[in-house]
């Protein structure tokens, strides 16, 4: 059995009352911050840890904490990022339904690092029912004095509030979810200033993954140094994995960074194999922005050493054989899957998503779903699949925010590992016969028979 | 001040500067495209990124190339800073791709567009585009509206540069009422519910639109902006903020429209009021100062006039290839 | 239309969103107090709707608009009472969402996007709702509905027109 840390007590009954948390040593850690260490100490402690930002960049928390600007007088906010709408993606969902504390236990800690005295939790709209768990629990928190006026009869004082979205992926770009937060369109901010500087009306501000913040707590508890035990190479702990696709047994897992993909998948600790005992096809291993990987490259990379679920061993190749840990939204495809229509799925979703600030992303967005579109409804040419390809190139990098970019890395990888798949579809359109909706009967194609 | 090198020119601008002004204040080629920043618009930019550069060296003292290409109109130069626009492929392969962008919504209508001619997509295509289009999708389309009865707004054209919702906010007066509704590609400038817009200098939103998509009512249009002359004017205007200098466009006796005076890059020298730009078309109104220099590199002053005509000869082949598909189902 | 107010439970909830943040940042209010207005003023949004709350945050209408065009929770036009909203994004695909939202457009006889002739229900598709482990899934007022099969399906829409109630996120 790996290492459990967040989801240790996730069968506990009650957990999600703050008596039974409480009861499993929660908000010890709070105290100990705050009644026994400096603010900078805590810092200190998350940046021993290694701990990297579980949103999706990978960005080190301790090290985005310091960059917070000190020297201005305004206040210092922090903003947890609980907009999860990468697809593939529901463990932040899974975290705070099951074990709210934990996320406020964070905030509060993490807060207090920081010297914030008013923090939000911006959470997705459409994840109301966790919005009213969350609320449930911050009044807990206020009614044990853990949240509000000096807080463990400390100088300390923080107010924590739950402020809710209303439908736009784009809101999970922490600067897009800052302008939402201040009541707009979440267009991306343009970069710098970074939040750090000049965040939440206009003021210093730290913006967080959920899973960041809820592993901050079990760091002070156990010390960064020991955190840092966890894991391997600059992937230290553990990391929540979103699981689905065609598996046996799809959820959310978490895993001690450095597990081999290979177990993941089959062991049945975790997914426990491909559905049906069907052929694993495909890999989608960081949420659907990241490079999807053939079957050949899921569980060895190029070179033929094992896969590894860290952020080093997923992106070994670079995007020609590699991937990215991302947000954890494992998706995996088994024999049937068509990469075609799944990857159109994606076009769409970044085409709907797309805010609409930039051309390259405006424009492109659309152009590529159209393109799919065509090509998955038997309407496809040839020269459609380098069109693909280059409507890729044109958007990647030269965006406002990454949105731009987590748009064509699933077209050009798919397209990059499964072009004669790409090819199939052009050149038997009366196979395909222009389904409007997925045919009872699997696609299966030329790829999958030669595998 | 800072020194930075463009396209091997050295240039020495004042701290916070961006690399976009500092270029213009050299001129020449090494000024990058803008199609959405606009200097007296506070916050605009950043969008349409057709002024992306290279930046192979941040500053002398931290000489590391910027891993992508950046905004030159909201990226400030550093000390030291080397830039490349036009010695980069990769700029130029990249602003191809933005120009396509911009293009493929965009309707073919150029021979008939009232902004043909001074049209800054216009000119951009013909520097920096490919000449065919390889988008078979069909094109957004809207309705053309009225926003209130003098400003006329053609969404085909529109490539969200947000300039006119910036002159909204800080130049009229009354505050806006117009705004970007919708996101993504179904984004589109609107009021929403019909409502006019209704504000003392509303019209210079025209003025700062690139392209034709918000258009004067009140001109009198018969003929395309290259017959008519345009002339530098102005008039002792009771409006505090407006400064009275204008550009009339005159055919024979008749003031056909009334516009800002713009500079080599488009931009207005300063804003005027709706009175001046929609109410005075007699020349009496006018003390006409003599005929508009126009130094820019656009249609109009480099008499580019021919190329309508292969943009035209190329639509119309585009329009018969579509019949010739559709009638063959 | 009679004069459009929120009810006295409605403004209390409202007044408790505003306070949460600085002075003269009322403004960020506005998605919150959007939900509260859409489950109060039958589930859409309509310009005088939008207008009133602009009223309450003291902000241009225009603003609001902006808002309420951007969000995909929000809706522009009137919705039948029950929104069915079918995520179908790849992890969704993968596990027969195509399937489900076939099956619900016969069963219910309307297409994607339309509302049945009684008025009861919307049938729209979304995007990835956080549920791709549950797939296939679909979200109607604040509730999940996961692992859907056909006759999961039936029994919902059984239940949903027993109930008869208008579904609202809040
Ligand atoms: C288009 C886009 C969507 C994103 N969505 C999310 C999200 O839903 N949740 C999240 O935590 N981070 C998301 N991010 C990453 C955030 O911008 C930011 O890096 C993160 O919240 C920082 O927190 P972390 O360092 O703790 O990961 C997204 C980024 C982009 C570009
Ligand atoms: S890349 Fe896309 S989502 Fe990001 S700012 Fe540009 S248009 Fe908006
Ligand atoms: S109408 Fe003109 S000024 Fe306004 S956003 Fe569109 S192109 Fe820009
Ligand atoms: S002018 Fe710089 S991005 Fe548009
Ligand atoms: S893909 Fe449907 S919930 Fe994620």
């Amino acid at each position: 059995m790996g290492r459990k840390i967040l989801l240790e007590h996730e069968n506990v009954p009650g957990i999600e009352t703050l008596e039974v948390y409480r009861k499993m040593g929660g908000y010890r850690a709070a105290e100990k911050a705050i009644k026994s260490m400096a603010p900078d100490d805590v810092t200190e402690e998350v940046k021993k840890a290694g701990l990297r930002g579980r949103g999706g960049a990978g960005f080190p928390a301790g090290m985005k904490w310091s960059f917070i600007d000190k020297k201005s007088d305004k206040p210092r906010y922090l903003v947890c990022n609980a907009d999860e709408s990468e697809p593939g993606t529901f463990k932040d969902r899974y975290l705070m339904e099951k074990i709210p504390h934990a996320l406020v236990e964070g905030m509060i800690v993490s807060s207090y690092a920081l010297g914030a005295k008013t923090s939000y939790i911006y959470i997705r709209g459409e994840y109301f029912y966790v919005l009213r768990i969350l609320e449930k629990a911050i009044a807990e928190a206020y009614e044990a004095g853990l949240l509000g006026k000096n807080i463990f009869g400390t100088d300390y004082s923080l107010d924590l509030y739950v402020q809710i979205g209303g439908g736009a992926y784009i809101c999970g770009e922490e600067t897009a979810l800052l302008e939402s937060l201040e009541g707009k369109r979440g267009n991306p901010r343009m970069k710098p200033p970074f939040p750090a500087i000049s965040g939440l009306y206009a003021s210093p501000t730290v913006v967080n993954n959920v899973e960041t913040i809820a592993a901050v707590p079990h760091i002070v508890n156990m010390s960064g140094d020991e955190y840092a035990k966890i894991g391997i190479e600059r992937s230290t702990g553990t990391k929540l994995i979103s699981a689905s696709g065609h598996i046996n047994k799809p959820g959310v897992y978490e895993i001690e960074l450095g597990l081999p993909v290979e177990e993941f998948i089959y062991s049945d600790e975790y997914c426990g194999g491909i559905k049906d005992g069907r052929k694993l096809k495909a890999m989608i291993a960081g949420g659907s922005s990241v490079p999807i990987l053939p079957a050949h490259l899921i569980t060895k990379t190029a070179n033929g050493d094992a896969r590894l679920m860290t952020y080093e061993s997923l992106s070994d190749g670079g995007f020609a054989s590699g991937t990215m840990l991302g947000s954890g939204g494992f998706i995996i495809m088994d024999e049937t899957a068509c990469i075609v229509r799944h990857t159109w799925t994606l076009a769409r979703f970044y085409h709907h998503e797309s805010c609409g600030q930039c051309s390259p992303c405006r424009e492109g967005t659309g152009w590529m779903e159209k393109v799919l579109h065509r090509i998955e409804h038997g309407h496809g040419t040839m020269k459609d699949i380098d069109l693909l390809v280059d409507i890729s190139k044109k958007i990647e990098g030269n965006t406002i925010c990454p949105l731009g970019d987590a748009a064509a890395w699933p077209v050009a990888s798919a397209i990059r590992h499964f072009r004669e798949e790409f090819e199939y579809h052009v050149l038997n359109p009366e196979k395909i016969k222009d389904p409007k909706h997925f045919e009872k009967e699997p696609f299966v194609s030329s790829v999958t028979q030669n595998a | 001040m800072a020194k930075v090198t463009i396209d091997g020119v050295e240039i020495e601008v004042p701290d916070g500067t961006t690399i976009l002004n500092a270029a213009r204040s050299a001129g020449g080629d090494i000024v990058p495209p803008a199609m959405c920043y606009y200097s007296k618009l506070e916050g605009s930019g950043g969008k349409c990124r057709t002024c992306l550069v290279k930046v192979t060296q941040g500053s002398t003292n931290d000489p590391r190339p910027m891993p992508k290409l950046v905004p030159s109109c909201r990226t400030n130069v550093m000390d030291g800073m080397v830039v490349e626009n036009i010695t980069s492929p990769q700029v130029l392969e990249a602003r191809k791709g933005v120009v396509e962008f911009l293009l493929i919504n965009h309707p073919l209508d150029c021979p008939i567009c009232d902004q043909a001619g001074e049209c800054d997509l216009q000119n951009l295509g013909f520097k920096h585009g490919a000449v065919n289009t390889r988008f078979e999708e069909e094109r957004r389309t809207y309705e053309k509206i009225d926003i209130g009865d003098k400003i006329k707004l053609h969404m085909d054209r529109c490539i969200l540069c947000y300039r006119c919702t910036f002159v909204a906010d800080q130049v009229a007066e009354g505050g806006r009422c117009h705004g970007v509704i919708n996101r993504g590609d179904h984004a589109e400038i609107s009021t929403y519910i019909e409502k006019a817009i209704d504000s003392d200098f509303s019209g210079n939103m025209i003025d700062v639109c690139p392209v034709g998509a918000l258009t004067d009512k009140t001109a009198r249009f018969g003929s395309r902006v290259w017959f008519t002359k345009p002339m530098d004017a102005h008039r002792d205007c009771d409006h505090p903020k407006c400064s009275g200098k204008v550009v009339v466009w005159e055919k024979g006796d008749e003031i056909l429209r009334v516009t800002g005076r713009k500079d080599q890059y488009n931009e207005v020298e300063s804003f005027i009021c709706n009175t001046c730009r929609f109410e005075k078309k007699k020349t009496s109104d006018w003390v006409i100062e003599g005929p508009r220099h126009i130094d820019r590199k656009s249609v109009v002053s480099l008499n580019h006039y021919e190329h309508l005509k292969d943009i035209k000869e190329d639509i119309l082949k585009y329009q018969k290839q579509i019949s010739e598909n559709l009638n063959k189902g | 239309m009679s004069e459009i107010a929120f009810s006295a439970e409605a403004m209390e909830v409202v007044k408790k969103i505003i306070k949460r943040y600085p002075e003269g940042r009322q403004k960020s209010a506005l998605l919150p107090v959007l939900h509260v207005a859409q489950a109060e003023f039958d589930g859409w949004l309509s310009p005088e709707v939008m207008d009133y709350v602009a009223s309450i945050l003291e902000i241009k209408p225009i603003e609001v608009y902006e808002v309420a065009s951007f969000y995909t929770m929000y809706n522009l036009q009137p919705v039948g009472k029950c929104l069915l909203e079918v995520c179908q994004t790849g992890p969704c695909m993968l596990n027969g969402a195509d399937d489900l939202v076939a099956y619900l457009e016969n069963k219910l006889n309307i297409k994607v996007g339309e509302t049945t002739t009684d008025g009861m229900f919307t049938l729209k598709t979304v995007e990835c709702l956080g549920s791709c482990g549950t797939a296939p899934m679909l979200q109607c007022g604040a509730d999940y509905h996961e692992n859907l099969t056909n006759e999961k399906a039936d029994a919902l829409i059984e239940k949903l027109r027993t109930d008869n109630k208008r579904s609202r996120y809040c």
